[in-house]
């Protein structure tokens, strides 16, 4: 349980970090928050030659509002991102889901956007990336260049990014005026991966659902949005229960869940009908 | 002189001096020494217990610049001008913390190798949420594993402990 030895890079600017990372390829791995890193390290699933730590990379820290976006640095805290009273004003579903990534403790040092370059189908934020169709920074030897979010993810921990990249930050995009927003999961334990998890996104006018998009957690290889808009247009807080069996159905044919010790892959299905359906009345009668 | 970074030597000694509950402490160590194995072989601060080392566990839980944090998913190189607290730092025999001394009222510990980790869970709660309600303090230390208590008398502690610095603070107001 204990790392194999690496040589440990403490770049401070971001040409630096590029520098390093371009010349150590495939033999380096960013650090950032580490929460996922490290215990793949302690049990030697992965044993890179070189870590380029980026936490004292200036400029890297900040969490901004921009325009129609909310734009967080590659070394902000899950923790940082959560207490956004900034943030959480123009964008309530941030913190929304952070408040399921695992722990304090956890959320203090990971970041936020660590977890979407390490694109773990069971991480939180990868599907919220989606969701809110972020733009993935990314920096390289040939310069910088932009990634959307459905395009970013290409499987299980993979990513478009190359191996002499790294993302900078992640623009977050601002939901249409009228918008609310939720999330929920089903863990085992409080702070355990999630068996199956959701966030969803419904945009009403006058009181009636005129958009709907939802994005889940552990139940799909790699993030996408599920247009809810056809199942759920029209739809009132009233009678919104009138439509559960088409919403249902829906997220039922959306998912891929694979089964393991903790839950089959029928009751993952079920599971994720069932949280979306519950999700989305409770949004409605907000 | 060969300047390329792919052939340092990646068992090198980096010197490591870092502030641990308010006094200096250094020690030169390899690049992957854990902020847990760095605490405890290196500076010999063995209070701070070492579980799954995979950040599961929760019993290496430290506070680093106040916030709690798992010492086994740092390296001892990244705590360079950080303040490290310890169990250590949450108080003595002669004079336990408020923590501590609910514990002990309370019974919140048998075998105590979790309690570290607890202590200062609870220690950094606290000061951000001072009254909590039982809920909060369940909330508050589902990310600590403990195989003996059951948890409700470490629930209890939470409180305990609550009133306890409240009661502290009174009497230096």
């Amino acid at each position: 349980m204990k790392p194999a030895p690496f040589v440990h890079h403490a770049p401070r600017t971001l040409d630096e970090a590029v520098a390093v990372l371009a010349e150590v390829g495939h033999d380096g791995k960013v650090l950032a928050g580490g929460q996922s890193l490290i215990p793949m390290l302690s049990m030697r699933l992965a044993a890179p030659a070189h870590l380029v730590d980026i936490n004292g990379v200036a400029g890297l820290d900040s969490l901004t509002v921009d325009g129609g976006y909310v734009r967080v640095g590659a070394t902000v805290r899950h923790r940082g991102v959560e207490r956004s009273e900034e943030g959480y004003a123009v964008l309530p579903l941030l913190r929304q889901a952070l408040l399921n990534v695992a722990h304090p403790a956890i959320r203090n040092r990971g970041t936020t956007v660590g977890s979407i370059a390490h694109a773990d189908a069971a991480g939180e934020m990868p599907s919220i990336a989606v969701l809110t169709d972020a733009v993935i920074e990314v920096r390289g030897p040939q310069g910088s260049r932009e990634i959307a979010a459905g395009e970013f993810f290409t499987g299980p921990l993979e990513t478009e990014l190359a191996a002499d990249e790294l993302v900078t930050a992640v623009r977050f995009g601002r939901f249409a005026p009228g918008t609310r927003t939720g999330f929920v999961e089903s863990a085992r334990r409080s702070g355990d991966y999630a068996m199956a998890g959701v966030g969803v996104a419904l945009t009403a006018a006058e009181g009636t659902v005129t958009a709907a998009r939802a994005s889940f957690v552990s139940v799909t290889d790699v993030p996408d949005v599920l247009d809810l808009t056809p199942v759920l247009a029209g739809a009132s807080a009233g009678d919104i229960a009138s439509r559960s069996d088409d919403l249902v159905t829906a997220v039922r044919e959306h998912v891929a869940p694979e089964g393991d010790i903790h839950a089959t892959a029928d009751y993952r299905r079920m599971l994720a009908a069932e949280l979306t359906r519950r999700l989305v009345a409770e949004v409605m009668s907000r | 002189m060969n300047t390329s970074v792919a052939t340092h030597d990646a068992e090198a000694l980096v010197p490591v001096h870092v502030t641990v509950n308010g006094a200096p402490y250094g020690a030169s160590v390899p690049a992957r020494r854990l902020l847990s194995d760095f605490l405890r072989h290196d500076l010999r601060l063995t209070g701070t217990h070492v579980g799954c080392e995979h950040g599961v566990c929760g019993a290496c839980t430290i506070l680093l610049d106040g916030e709690p944090v798992r010492s086994c998913l740092m390296f001892a190189v990244q705590a360079v001008g950080h303040e490290v607290t310890t169990v250590e730092g949450c108080g003595t025999i002669e004079s336990m913390g408020p923590v501590q001394q609910a514990f002990t009222e309370c019974h919140g510990l048998q075998c105590g190798f979790c309690t570290p980790g607890f202590i200062t869970t609870i220690t950094a709660f606290l000061k951000e949420n001072p009254a909590p309600t039982q809920d909060e303090a369940r909330e508050a230390i589902s990310g600590n594993l403990c195989r003996c208590t059951g948890y409700q008398n470490i629930v209890k502690s939470v409180l305990r402990a609550a009133e306890i610095a409240g009661e502290q603070a009174g009497k230096t107001r």
